[in-house]
């Protein structure tokens, strides 16, 4: 069942167009990645899905209401956690769950009952106590991520919820995420870390120049490349020097040396393993591991974006 | 009901997290006071302090609003915490009177501190109070409106200073505060009766010294349609400006 459909969505800042004419639907209980490199759009369009921007044409339906003439009363369904950390830095932490649930019309007992749950779920027990300015960024990630669902909201937008934290803050807010999914909540997240995507969302768009270049489920935009078998070998010697004899006796697979121990088999049919094995072994050269390679995101996302996105914009941690 | 729990909290929150830090409460004492003694000392001692004490309350309620207002929107816009009470399911109308009504309660308050230093060194009985509050109010309206209508045109809060600075220093002048309108050059008149704190302190003088230009009446209503205009003037800028 379909609780967020977007259709022709446009935004024009005088004569640039932010997002050109973009149409999606997220099903209920959904996560729904929306990838691209900075300045794509993604921004852009979430401020509109939540009222902090108006759009220049198109249409958005939330649960059902009218997304543009009816948005204080979709504000009431949804949870917004920003890019950024915006809870107040001299209020802390139970003081800001508090008042955050305030603002969505919580009575007294309930928001404090709700907050100190929060604080406890997201383990801020111990913090709660504390100016908010106080936190770490990871502690103050958690921190915007419960009060963006102290009103317990149907659809949760997460505006890059990972960027600029560490590592293991990362985990446990994607491990967040991934219960709030299993709680049934409908998430549509943004994110230029596609491996953070590929683990997170069912369904994918990649938003580039403002016009989503590609849209469909993770196992759908990797079936393509799927179709090529990929081996990893690991060797005990460079394996530079016969590259081209591999090549010539093996005409039908691509070969590719990343490094001195390793190398890569490429084979549009499933790929036949003793040959090669035993080609090397006749050369001297040992096989220590061969490894399947899957497919990332990432590769997907070059190949749809092509040149149109420059390496090192998309993330992958 | 919903609508009240979140109108309530905002307001605490201002009060709690603005108004009633050391450095504001200090400002609502020291300027009204610090003003009054220059004024005693440049004449001498040849000036009542009843004389002074429109001028000194207006100018309380006029510092304390428009810079609070504009100052802790601007701070909250940069910060984006403003952005939190715009998602908020309550209307525009509901969240700028929240934040309206901190800077209001805190202007009354200051209108009030050179009136409790007057009650020890002049007689401050037969003023009519009840009018004095309503006038105090709608100053304190006028002048939030006033910082409300500068905050959405800052983007920074240093610029918020500067305008709120470019708008009050001129009106401590041109509003009869301490200087009666009917001394003002000619040329200026005009842009005297187009300010709205020109008829607070005219109520306040009639109330306190007994001179006043128009009637109470005339003025309480003119007051009235100041604030129902920047009221509509903020709002249609928010929506345009902060909602983009």
């Amino acid at each position: 069942m379909t609780i967020v459909s977007v259709k022709n969505l446009e935004k024009l800042y005088g004569d640039f167009t932010a997002v050109d004419n973009i149409s999606f639907d997220i099903e209920r209980g959904e996560v729904f990645g929306f990838l691209g490199p900075n300045g794509a759009g993604k921004t852009s369009t979430i401020n509109m899905m939540i009222g902090l921007s108006r759009p220049t044409g198109g249409s958005i339906t939330i649960d059902g209401m009218d997304g543009i003439k009816d948005i204080k009363k979709v504000q009431g369904i949804i949870g917004v956690i920003p890019d950024e950390n915006n809870l107040y830095g001299e209020m802390d932490g139970f003081e800001n769950l508090c008042f955050c649930a305030s603002l969505y019309g919580m009575a007294k007992e309930e928001r404090e009952k709700r907050a100190v749950e929060l604080l406890e779920q997201f383990d801020l027990t111990k913090a709660g106590e504390r100016p908010f300015r106080a936190y770490s960024k990871g502690m103050k990630r958690k921190l915007t991520i419960a009060a963006g669902i102290i009103h317990d909201p149907k659809i949760l937008f997460l505006d890059e919820p990972t960027t600029g934290i560490d590592v293991e803050s990362a985990r446990d807010i994607r491990g967040l995420i991934l219960d709030l999914k299993k709680q049934g909540k409908t998430i549509f997240i943004t994110t230029h870390y596609l491996e953070e995507a590929e683990r997170i969302c069912d369904l994918i768009s990649f938003i580039v120049k403002g016009r989503i270049v590609k849209i469909g489920r993770v196992s759908e935009l990797m079936e393509n490349i799927e179709r090529e078998h990929k081996v990893k070998l690991l060797l005990n010697e460079n394996v530079n020097t016969i590259k081209g004899e591999l090549e010539n006796h093996f005409s039908d697979l691509k070969i590719e040396i990343p490094d001195g121990g390793s190398c890569l088999i490429t084979s549009n049919e499933r790929l036949p393993l003793f040959p090669v094995l035993q080609f090397l072994e006749n050369r001297g050269i040992t096989v220590y591991e061969a490894r399947e390679v899957k497919p990332s995101l990432e590769e997907v996302f070059v190949r749809i974006t092509g040149a149109q996105s420059k390496r090192g914009e998309v993330g992958y941690r | 009901m919903k609508t009240l729990i979140a109108f309530w909290n905002i307001l605490k929150k201002d009060i709690n997290n603005y108004y009633l830090k050391p450095p504001n409460i200090s400002w609502g004492i020291i300027l009204p006071l610090s003003w009054a003694l220059m004024q005693l000392i440049r004449s001498s001692g040849n000036i009542e302090i009843i004389e002074l004490l429109p001028g000194l309350m207006a100018m309380s309620i006029l510092f304390g609003t428009t810079s609070m207002l504009a100052v802790t929107i601007t701070f909250e816009r940069r910060g984006h915490s403003f952005d939190r009470l715009l998602l908020a399911p309550i209307g525009l109308g509901t969240l700028v009177f929240a934040k309206l009504s901190g800077a209001i309660m805190f202007g009354m308050v200051n209108a009030f501190v050179p009136v409790v230093f007057a009650a020890f060194l002049t007689d401050l009985g037969g003023i009519n109070w009840p009018i004095i509050i309503i006038t105090v109010f709608l100053i304190a309206l006028t002048s939030a409106l006033i910082g409300l209508f500068i905050a959405v045109s800052a983007k920074e809060v240093f610029e918020a200073q500067t305008f709120s600075n470019f708008f009050r220093f001129p009106m401590l002048f041109l509003c009869g505060l301490f200087i009666p309108i009917a001394e003002l050059p000619g040329v200026v008149k005009p842009l005297s009766f187009a300010l709205p704190l020109t008829y607070g302190t005219d109520i306040l003088n009639g109330m306190i010294t007994g001179s006043s230009i128009f009637s109470t009446v005339s003025n309480i209503l003119i007051m009235i349609a100041f604030a129902a205009a920047l009221f509509y003037l903020c709002l249609r800028n928010i929506s345009k400006k902060w909602i983009l």
